[in-house]
């Protein structure tokens, strides 16, 4: 148990051991590059912009995570179980899925002009449903027929054999690609965030930093982010803990 | 309704299928797999079903469990005819399919939570404790299926697919993927059950000592597309022990089965030395 804590931890001082180190041997200014020990006056500096900063990111990213959810599970069961639906939405979804999001950016906000909040969630669920849409289309078209037969034989309705089979057994899936999607999200929610004048959350900050040629506070903001990617992270792992543990082979 | 006798007394076929054929669409045309099929199974009697792979034995199982509906013919249980799906059928298969979030328990439950929802939880774990007592996997019943062995999944599985007093058990090659000592227990474990629980059963297989052990009928089924092409009553006691086999008289059953299936397979029966 302590070393499941100790050796994280451990790696990430390793880490910033190293970055202090590259820094101070090239010699470079922080213009060029931070170091570490540059961080904390900066956070320091800019307390109380990191805190309301860091929760329009995180509150917005989160919701366009748990849109993402919502709408990615649709189509997902869609597409699971209609093969027609899947000849139809893949190509959609795939095309979709290869546009950078960063040129949607002056679409979406021409289109809703003005509407920060809603832009930076509709980036981030647009950037990472992707991933959860095809894992629990694929969880659900790739159950074996006995399982559903099982219960078919004994008349149970669609419903049921979704409920009690094919939605417990997809869950392992989904959170894998919860867990691609949570980051995912952190991206759509900063692009619009550092695009958009005027914007909000920890994005904006970054980009203040720029504009100000505050070079330490950037790279603070970067690691805010970081921080905040896995926070969430970690959380998706306690719901997959809680809701799909069995499919965890090596625990107990 | 025709009605059999065994052993003295009059017994109701409660499996009937009358000429059935089926055919499935493919990408090179129809693929017919069942041919004027006749089976009758009484009542309380154990069917196993012989023949070479593909030939639609699988099909027959989805027919009988009310899963499909065939192209012509028709298939009656219990003097009805199967229209869909019926709470009085239990399955169990070569995959043991049992629910990996669940335990041992909870999978033996499933069943009654589809086909009598409003039992106490406490009378649902009783009937399940009762069958996995009679297949010695008392002890497991916590464990998850993936902490279990390929032979104790499968008894699992039997237990799963009797929880609900099915009247009528369909087993698709339940033991096909055990070892041969694995599979000889779960021969003796199906004998058990039978005795302790009277059920109807077809069972699908490759094994035609599994057919003679434990069948009282075994039906040999033609290449494909499929037709009853021999049924041999199997003349053993009812109470079999696995040495049974090793009798003359189970020994000419085999050999008689097993030209029966070289017909089917539709090689020469005669065998050079």
């Amino acid at each position: 148990m302590l070393s499941k804590v100790a050796t994280p931890i451990l790696a990430v001082i390793v880490f910033l051991g190293l970055w202090e180190v590259l820094v101070w041997v090239n010699d470079w200014p922080n213009y060029k590059m931070a170091s570490p020990s540059d961080l904390p006056p900066a956070f320091w500096k800019y307390k109380e912009l990191f805190f309301t900063m860091g929760w329009q990111t995180l509150w917005r990213t989160v919701a366009g995570l748990m849109l993402a959810v919502l709408f990615g599970t649709l189509i997902g069961m869609i597409i699971g179980f209609s093969k027609i639906a899947r000849d139809a939405l893949y190509p959609l979804l795939v095309g979709f899925n290869a546009i950078p999001k960063a040129t949607l950016v002056p679409v979406i906000s021409l289109i809703f002009i003005g509407q920060h909040d809603f832009n930076t969630i509709l980036m981030a669920f647009m950037i990472s449903f992707f991933p959860i849409a095809v894992s629990v289309g694929i969880g659900l078209s790739t159950l074996e027929p006995e399982y559903r037969d099982i219960l078919r034989a004994l008349g149970a309705s669609r419903f049921t054999i979704f409920r009690k089979i094919a939605l417990p057994k997809t869950l392992p899936e989904f959170f894998g690609a919860l867990k691609v999607s949570a980051t995912l999200a952190f991206i759509g929610t900063n692009l619009v965030e550092i695009v958009s004048p005027h914007g909000r959350g920890l994005g904006a900050l970054f980009k203040s930093g720029e504009t100000n040629g505050d070079y330490p506070l950037m790279f603070a903001v970067l690691i805010a982010l970081a921080f905040l990617g896995i926070v969430l992270y970690y959380a998706v792992i306690f719901l997959e803990r809680i809701f799909a543990g069995w499919a965890d082979r090596n625990g107990d | 309704m025709a009605a059999f006798y065994i052993k003295g007394k009059i017994i109701e076929n409660l499996i009937e299928i009358k000429g059935v054929s089926h055919a499935y669409e493919t990408a090179t045309g129809p693929l017919p797999v069942l041919d004027g099929l006749d089976v009758t199974v009484p009542a309380g009697t154990f069917a196993a079903v012989v023949g070479p792979s593909g030939c639609g034995k699988s099909t027959l199982t989805k027919l009988v469990a009310g899963l499909m509906k065939p192209d012509a013919g028709e298939v009656w249980l219990h003097g009805e005819q199967v229209k869909g799906p019926r709470k009085t059928v239990g399955m169990a298969f070569q995959n043991p399919v049992l629910l990996e979030w669940r335990t041992i328990l909870e999978n033996v439950i499933l069943p009654l939570e589809i086909v009598a929802p409003s039992m106490p939880k406490a009378d649902r774990v009783a009937r399940a404790l009762e069958l996995l007592n009679m297949v010695g996997l008392i002890g497991f019943e916590h464990k998850r299926p993936s902490e279990l062995s390929g032979g104790m999944r499968q008894r699992a599985s039997l237990c799963r697919s009797l929880v609900h007093k099915p009247d009528v058990l369909i087993l698709d090659e339940p033991f096909g993927a055990l070892d041969a000592f694995t599979r000889e227990d779960l021969w003796q474990t199906m004998r058990d059950l039978r005795r302790a629980e009277p059920f109807t059963a077809v069972l699908i297989t490759h094994d035609l000592r599994e057919s003679v052990f434990l069948g009282d009928q075994v039906i040999v089924l033609s290449g494909r597309p499929a037709r009853t092409q021999y049924v041999m009553n199997v003349d053993l006691p009812e109470d079999r022990v696995l040495d049974i086999l090793f009798t003359p008289q189970a020994a000419g059953m085999l050999h008689i089965l097993r030209d029966q299936i070289k017909i089917a397979q539709g090689r020469n029966v005669v065998e050079t030395q």
